[in-house]
């Protein structure tokens, strides 16, 4: 029981925490399908800085790089999306798409390389932080606590008040919802569409470090997030660009994510003897359920996905 | 002289021409610098197996037997392109063509192995169940407002994991793959071409009647989409769903209908495949098959048009078998995926490249107005 409240706060905050990125660059204007791809970026970022930070690194230090890392990365990844986006005016699904197959590849080709050249025989893409991973976990009587969890409720509330109560989240808002209008009172509409996505590229990118070490210690790249950036707009739709609602629906989504780690764990469950890949599917065909139901009324920002155009009345 | 050659700048099907010609220029320039970061030993020599890729035998016989091997795996990606292209012609981004391929896969394989169903029925099968899903994201997208995206990477997953559930009933015992077919149903393979033709690819076996057939589809698609009514009516609520309403066309079912022909494209292209013993299905895949996303690739590559996506979905098809030939001490196949999605990044800058270029002709347009105006008025003085 405990393990899976351990898991799905675990899940939950990976969610929160990506889809408060996808918030981010949608409010600013910015659809951001490519969330699942500026996730590996920022889990290949932290899982470098934890391979190769010495294991006797005090935890403190080792948190606060491997962070970094994966913040800086997802960030600068993210960059790819925003100058195509608003600079050059692509198609964002387009774009977004690439940036996932892009990410996937880029990491395993790295990941590849790096191994093969420390040694030839190894062609695999995994890396390994058994040790290092030990920094993050508290174990409270049985609780194993991870200090992302703390991040994640962080994120959380930082995000609420940046969105509704200082001037900037406003601004982006409205440069969400209506372009012309935001530039007309001089906003700059270019910039605040950089700063969501790239705000969307630092959360995104916390979020893959998160996901990669939650339950396992090592990773392999060639798997990418696995959809898990996709459950995270999933979950941002169904919270309705709404950061108290999306940290609900993150904990639903969480819950039923975690039950395909735990499920032998319950008696109940064993018993009805239920193939592996049933709570694998879960995840997902609950998002589609539920967004079958929350879609009909969906207040999306009006703008999104829409580029800017000066000239455009 | 000059007067043509601009014109034909301003043609749009050179300038995407140009555009995607461009596009894989950068793709395979970035690449070979990532070759060059990883190893510039061997950067070089890598890039160049990758564009030569069956090229790289030196036996003619060998060459010819591997160009049959990149054109059996075209012909799905062929199919997943044009998927892909049918649904965005009609305003829908068609992300699932994924995993319509994966249900395509289960079904025509299930009823091949469980069944012992002749091959017409295996290809049916995968175009009802492609067609299957693809309605699903229509129906979702219609009458709920799910946007497609987003139900369709639901649906990929679930139909990966659905469909290596069922086709483990079907594998063989001491390994994850399916039977073969060529051992439990020989009938479901599909019929070999003409022994004439089969003697251009040194009598590969699997080279079937998938790749006409893929290419007759696709100029049934582009037939659909320009000279028919449907097609007319499927761009047009494409184009504005509440226009096309008022015009009288019944929007929610034309909605649904594009994605039950993309779905049932991408359907058949996995029995094209998969139905010609080329390859089995592993059923521990852990992550959707990659055909449906290089259909993406294929797709826009190919400047949206269905006969340009023949030549793209080869070019795409010969560079990832290209990657498998790569030296595996240095480099990894990964690299032609690499190329692939940064090709993708790249063709959402077309419509920016096409609109720089018109300014520019229309730039460089005006100046020669102007001088010649300049050149008229001072011959006009000098007289």
């Amino acid at each position: 029981m405990i393990l899976l409240l351990q898991y799905t706060l675990i899940f939950a905050s990976v969610l929160v925490l990506v889809a408060l990125g996808g918030c981010f660059s949608e409010h600013s204007g910015v659809i951001n399908i490519g969330l699942e791809g500026i996730m590996v970026m920022g889990a290949l970022g932290g899982a470098l800085m934890m391979k190769f930070l010495p294991d006797s690194t005090p935890a403190f230090l080792m948190i606060l790089l491997v962070v970094l890392a994966a913040i800086l990365l997802g960030m600068i990844y993210s960059l790819l999306l925003a100058v195509a986006a608003i600079n050059f005016k692509a198609d964002q699904t387009l774009v977004g798409t690439a940036m996932n197959l892009l990410g996937t590849a880029a990491a395993t080709v790295f990941v590849k390389a790096m191994n093969t050249a420390e040694s030839v025989d190894n062609v695999s893409s995994t890396i390994q932080y058994i040790n290092a991973k030990k920094a993050f976990l508290v174990n409270i009587v049985g609780f194993e606590f991870n200090w992302f969890m703390l991040m994640a409720l962080i994120a959380l509330v930082v995000s609420y008040v940046v969105l509704y109560k200082t001037r900037f989240g406003l601004r982006l808002m409205a440069c969400g919802e209506h372009p012309q209008a935001a530039d007309s009172v001089g906003i700059n509409v270019y910039k605040m569409r950089y700063a969501g996505v790239l705000i969307s590229g630092l959360l995104g990118g916390l979020g893959g470090i998160v996901y990669i070490t939650a339950g396992v210690s090592e990773w392999k790249f060639e798997n990418g997030v696995a959809g898990f950036g996709f459950l995270a707009l999933a979950v941002m739709i169904f919270g309705q660009w709404k950061p108290t609602r999306i940290a609900l629906a993150a904990l639903l989504f969480g819950f039923f994510r975690a039950l395909g780690n735990v499920y032998t764990g319950f008696a109940f469950l064993k018993a009805m003897n239920l193939p592996s890949s049933v709570y694998n599917m879960l995840p997902y065909i609950i998002s589609l359920i539920v967004l079958a139901f929350t879609s009909k009324k969906s207040r999306a920002p009006k703008a999104e996905g829409i580029p800017y155009d000066k000239g455009q009345r | 002289m000059k007067e043509q050659k601009r014109s034909l700048l301003r043609n749009n099907a050179v300038q995407s021409l140009m555009a995607s010609l461009l596009c894989i220029l950068i793709g395979l320039l970035v690449g070979y610098v990532v070759l060059l970061l990883i190893n510039p030993a061997g950067a070089s020599e890598a890039i160049v197996t990758i564009v030569k890729n069956f090229m790289t035998y030196s036996r003619r016989n060998a060459q010819l037997k591997y160009l049959g091997s990149t054109l059996v795996k075209t012909a799905p990606l062929l199919m997943c392109s044009l998927s892909v292209l049918f649904a965005y012609k009609v305003g829908l981004f068609n992300i699932g063509a994924a995993g319509q391929y994966v249900v395509g896969a289960g079904a025509s394989l299930y009823c091949a192995l469980a069944w012992n169903m002749p091959w017409y029925v295996c290809l049916l099968a995968a175009i009802v169940a492609g067609a299957a899903l693809g309605a699903v994201s229509g129906l979702l997208k219609a009458y709920c407002n799910v946007n497609e995206v987003i139900s369709c990477i639901m649906l990929n997953w679930i139909s990966l994991y659905m469909v290596n559930t069922l086709l483990t009933q079907v594998k063989e015992e001491t390994s994850p793959y399916t039977l073969t077919l060529s051992s439990t149903n020989p009938g479901a393979l599909l019929p070999a071409l003409p022994s004439f033709c089969m003697s251009w690819f040194n009598n590969n076996q699997y080279v079937t009647i998938a790749i006409p057939l893929s290419v007759l589809v696709a100029v049934a698609i582009w037939v659909l989409l320009e000279k028919t009514k449907l097609g007319y009516e499927l761009k047009a609520t494409g184009c504005n769903k509440f226009a096309a309403k008022y015009c009288g066309m019944r929007e929610n079912k034309n909605l649904i209908l594009t994605m039950a022909i993309a779905g049932a494209l991408a359907g058949m292209g996995a029995a094209m495949l998969f139905l010609t013993g080329f390859e089995q299905w592993q059923c521990t895949q852990s992550s959707v098959p990659g055909m449906g996303f290089n259909g993406i690739a294929a797709a826009f590559l190919g400047g949206l048009n269905p006969l340009g996506s023949i030549l793209s979905s080869y070019f795409i098809q010969h560079i990832t078998n290209g990657g498998a030939y790569v030296d595996k001490t240095m480099y990894s196949a990964q690299i032609s995926d690499f190329i692939s999605a940064l090709i993708i990044y790249l063709c959402g800058f077309v419509l920016f490249f096409k609109f720089a270029l018109n300014n520019w002709l229309n730039r460089w347009d005006e100046k020669k107005a102007a001088k010649a105006a300049e050149s008229e008025e001072k011959g006009g003085k000098a007289e």
